[in-house]
C-alpha cells in the first residue's frame, strides 16, 4: 500500500467523502486513456455540433474562429478537441454525419 | 430557556411517535403503510392537516421510495422522519445503508415485526436485528413515554456534528404499537424545540450557492478511510447516545440510560431482554423474589452502538446470565442475536457469569410472567448440574423438550 | 385500588376493543394507571374479538394478555361460553348484554361463586345510536357496577373518540345503561 502514503489520512477526507469542490473532474487527465485520436477535417466539418452534443467528457470545444473551406463555405466558428480530456470512444466519429472525424492510432 | 408543560395522555406508543415528531417540528416526512407502524403516519397526517405540524408529507408507492425520499430531503438539510416495520424495514435494506454512508441524520422508527415467510403480521424483532451492520444507531424502547422521549433524543442524537448518523428507535409491534398507556407529552412543543434545535448549517449539505458532490464513487484506495470515518462516528455515538438521554434527563426529569437494571445489585441469575417484555419479565422478578429467589432483570436499550461496558459491569457478578431474544439468527449456535454480542463482548472477561440463549416470542408467540419463572428454574438447574447449553434454547417450540 | 384486569369479548363491528380503549383512557384522565390493548389478529366483521384493559392506581409493566380477569365483559351474547368464562377469577365479575334475567345467566355459565350483571345493551344501543354497536353502553353499565372510573371521565373519553352527534348519541347509550344495567 505504498500510493496510501500521499493520500490523506481518513480524518482529512471530507465527511462521507463528499466532494466540496465543484467541477474538479477536469482535473482528471483522461486524454492519457486514449489509444484512438479523433481528428477533425475542417473541410469537410458542417458545424452541426452532433460530436459536441455527444461526446460523453464534454471534450468537443467550440472555438471562435470563423473558417472558410476550400470551396467557398463560410463558417464563423470552428469545432476542435481537447485533448487533454479527449479519451478516445469515438463515439464523435461515429455520430459525426458527414465522416468528419477520423480516429487515428497514438503513436506514444 | 421554556418551562415545560406536560400533559397526560392516553397514547399507544405509534401516536407517542407522532407527538414527538410534531414536537421536534420534522420538516419532512415519507412513509408507505404497513401493519403494525399505518397509524404512525395516520396520526402525523392529521397533525400536518390541522395545522399542529408544519412539514411535507411525500406519499410514495413503496419503503425504498419513502427511505430515499427522505435521504433526498435530508442531504439539502431538512429534519426527516420515517416509520416502517417488518418487509418494509427489507425493502428499505439498500437505502439503509444509502442513508448512513451518506452520514444523514435520519430519523426512523419501527414497530418490530416477524419477517415473512410464512406471513405474520405480528411482533418480533427480526426485522430490527436484520439491520445490525448498516450502520444504524439503534435505540429500542419499552414503554410508550419511553418512545416519545427516544425519538425526541433520537434528532439530537443524528444531527450532532459529532455523529451525523442515522437514528433507529424501536419498540413492539402491537404489543406497545396497538397498547394505550398514560404518557406525558408537552402541552406546547417550544420546550423541545430548544431542546432539538435546528441547525442545518452545522453540516454540509446540497446548496446550489455552495455546490458540493454527496455519494461519489471511492475507488479502492478511498473507500476504507471514508467506511473508518463511520467506524469513528459510531464510537462517539456511544457517548452522545448517554450525553443526550442524561441533558434530556436534567431538563425534563425522565431518563433510561443505555441499559436499564432491575433489582440486579444482589443478585445470582438475571434476564437480559428487549422492549416492551421487559415489564412482564420486571413484575416475574416481583414474583419470584417474593419466593425467595435472587433474581434481576436488564433491560438492553441501546443495540448499536453496543453498550459493552455497562454490560460488562452489569453482569460480571452473576452466575448466570439468561438473555431472551426475540430474533433468531438460523445456523448460528448462539443464535440470539443479542446473546451473541454478549457473549463475544465477556469473552476477555475474567469475571464473568455463565450465559445462557433463549428465543422467546418468536411471532409474538405469548411470553407470560411465568415463562420467566420456568426459564430461570431451568436455568439454575443446568446452573447446578454445570451443563448451561452450548446453543440457543428455543423456549415453547412444539416438539422440543429441554430440561 | 388493586389492579382490576378486564376481558372484552365481542364480534368484529361491535367495538369490544374501542370499548377497552374507552375504560383505560377515562382511568389515564383521572390521574390512574391503564392499559389497554386489542387481542392481536386481523379484525374482520362478525369474528369473535377480545381486548384488555387494566386499571390500576400503581403503574402497571406486565404486557402479557389477561389469562385470569377480573371482570369479563360479554357485548355479543351468542358467543360461546367456553370462550369468554375461560379463566374468570372466583369473585370476578361477569357483564353481559342480554335480555335474560341474572339468575337465568347464573344457570347458563354454571357458576355461583362469580357475580353477574345484565343489561339489554342492544336496545339502548338500537335507541340511542340506530345501530346495533354496543360498545359504549357496556362501559356504562360496567362503570355502575364496578366503580373503577368516573361517569363523567367516560364521558370525556367518549368526546375525545367521537365528535358532534355520535359523541352525544354515545353518551347517551352510557347514561341509559348506567341507570338500567341489574346485578
Ligand atoms: S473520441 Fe470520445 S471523448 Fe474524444 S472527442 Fe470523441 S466522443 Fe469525445
Ligand atoms: S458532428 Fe461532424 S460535422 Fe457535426 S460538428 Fe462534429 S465534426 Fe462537424
Amino acid at each position: 500500500m505504498s500510493m496510501g502514503e500521499e493520500l490523506p489520512k481518513y480524518f482529512e477526507i471530507p465527511i462521507a467523502g463528499t466532494i466540496l469542490e465543484p467541477g474538479n473532474t477536469v482535473k482528471i487527465p483522461t486524454g492519457e486513456w486514449r489509444a484512438f485520436r479523433p481528428i477533425i477535417d475542417k473541410e469537410k466539418c458542417v458545424r452541426c455540433l452532433l460530436c459536441w452534443a455527444y461526446c460523453p467528457d464534454g471534450a468537443i470545444i467550440i472555438v471562435d474562429q470563423p473558417y472558410k473551406t476550400a470551396s467557398g463555405r463560410e463558417y464563423k466558428f470552428s469545432v476542435e478537441i481537447d485533448y487533454y480530456h479527449c479519451k478516445g470512444c469515438g463515439i464523435c466519429a461515429q455520430e459525426c454525419p458527414v465522416k468528419a472525424i477520423q480516429m487515428v492510432e497514438e503513436v506514444k | 430557556m421554556t418551562e415545560v408543560k406536560w400533559k397526560r395522555l392516553p397514547l399507544n406508543s405509534n401516536y407517542a411517535v407522532a407527538y414527538a415528531v410534531k414536537d421536534c417540528d420534522v420538516d419532512v416526512v415519507a412513509a408507505y403503510p404497513i401493519t403494525p407502524q399505518t397509524t404512525v403516519v395516520e396520526k402525523i397526517s392529521e397533525f400536518i392537516a390541522n395545522g399542529e405540524l408544519d412539514a411535507e408529507m411525500i406519499h410514495v408507492e413503496s419503503e425504498h421510495s419513502a427511505l430515499s425520499a427522505v435521504v433526498g430531503a435530508a442531504a439539502v438539510g431538512a429534519r426527516v422522519f420515517t416509520a416502517t416495520a417488518s418487509q418494509g424495514l427489507e425493502l428499505m435494506h439498500e437505502i439503509l445503508h444509502i442513508a448512513s454512508g451518506l452520514r444523514l441524520p435520519v430519523v426512523m422508527t419501527i414497530a418490530a415485526r416477524a419477517l415473512s415467510a410464512p406471513i405474520s403480521i405480528w411482533c418480533d424483532y427480526g426485522d430490527v436485528m436484520n439491520t445490525r451492520d448498516t450502520s444504524w444507531i439503534t435505540l429500542i424502547a419499552s414503554s410508550a413515554q419511553e418512545v416519545y422521549d427516544t425519538v425526541i433524543q433520537a434528532f439530537k442524537i443524528a444531527e450532532d456534528p459529532r455523529v451525523l448518523l442515522p437514528v433507529m428507535v424501536a419498540y413492539d409491534g402491537y404489543l406497545m404499537s396497538h397498547t394505550y398507556e398514560p404518557v406525558y407529552v408537552a402541552e406546547d412543543p417550544t420546550p423541545i424545540r430548544e431542546f432539538v434545535p435546528k441547525n442545518p448549517k452545522s453540516r454540509i449539505v446540497l446548496d446550489p450557492e455552495k455546490p458540493v458532490t454527496m455519494g461519489p464513487i471511492a475507488r479502492p484506495e478511498w473507500y476504507y478511510e471514508i467506511k473508518y470515518q463511520q467506524v469513528e462516528a459510531m464510537k462517539r455515538a456511544y457517548d452522545v447516545v448517554k450525553e443526550v438521554d442524561a441533558e434530556f434527563g436534567k431538563r425534563f426529569g425522565r431518563s433510561y440510560g443505555v441499559i436499564e437494571t432491575y433489582k440486579l445489585e444482589d443478585a445470582d441469575v438475571a434476564v437480559l431482554t428487549y422492549g416492551g417484555i421487559f415489564g412482564t419479565l420486571r413484575e416475574a422478578i416481583d414474583a419470584m423474589r417474593s419466593s425467595g429467589l435472587k433474581v434481576g432483570g436488564i433491560r438492553l436499550r441501546l443495540f448499536r452502538p453496543f453498550p459493552y461496558r455497562e454490560i460488562v459491569d452489569a453482569v460480571k457478578h452473576l452466575k448466570l446470565l439468561i438473555v431472551a431474544d426475540r430474533a433468531i439468527s438460523y445456523g448460528a449456535r448462539i443464535a440470539g442475536p443479542v446473546a451473541m454480542e454478549i457473549m463475544s463482548v465477556l469473552y476477555r472477561e475474567s469475571e464473568k457469569p455463565e450465559v445462557m440463549s433463549v428465543a422467546v416470542g418468536i411471532g409474538q408467540r405469548t411470553v407470560t410472567e411465568q415463562d420467566f419463572v420456568e426459564l430461570v428454574k431451568l436455568g439454575l438447574k443446568f446452573l447446578e448440574e454445570k451443563r448451561v447449553p452450548n446453543e440457543t434454547i428455543y423456549w415453547g417450540v412444539r416438539g422440543v423438550t429441554y430440561g | 385500588m388493586p389492579r382490576t384486569e378486564i376481558r372484552w369479548h365481542g364480534r368484529g363491528g361491535q367495538g369490544a376493543v374501542t370499548a377497552a380503549i374507552i375504560v383505560a383512557q377515562a382511568a389515564i384522565f383521572e390521574g390512574k394507571y391503564a392499559q389497554a390493548y386489542p387481542e392481536f389478529g386481523a379484525e374482520r366483521r362478525g369474528a369473535p374479538v377480545c381486548a384488555y384493559s387494566r386499571v390500576s392506581d400503581e403503574p402497571i409493566y406486565t404486557r402479557a394478555p389477561i389469562t385470569k380477569p377480573d371482570v369479563v365483559v360479554v357485548l355479543d351474547p351468542t358467543l360461546s361460553k367456553d370462550i369468554y368464562m375461560k379463566g374468570l377469577k372466583s369473585g370476578g365479575l361477569l357483564l353481559i348484554n342480554t335480555k335474560k334475567s341474572v339468575d337465568e345467566v347464573k344457570k347458563m355459565v354454571g357458576r355461583d361463586d362469580i357475580k353477574v350483571a345484565t343489561v339489554d345493551a342492544t336496545s339502548i344501543a338500537l335507541q340511542t345510536l340506530g345501530a346495533p354497536i354496543v360498545n359504549t353502553a357496556m362501559v356504562g353499565a360496567l362503570v355502575k357496577v364496578l366503580p373503577i372510573v368516573k361517569l363523567e371521565s367516560v364521558e370525556k373519553a367518549i368526546s375525545e373518540n367521537f365528535s358532534g352527534r355520535i359523541a352525544e348519541a354515545n353518551i347517551q347509550a352510557v347514561r341509559k345503561a348506567y341507570e338500567s344495567v341489574v346485578w
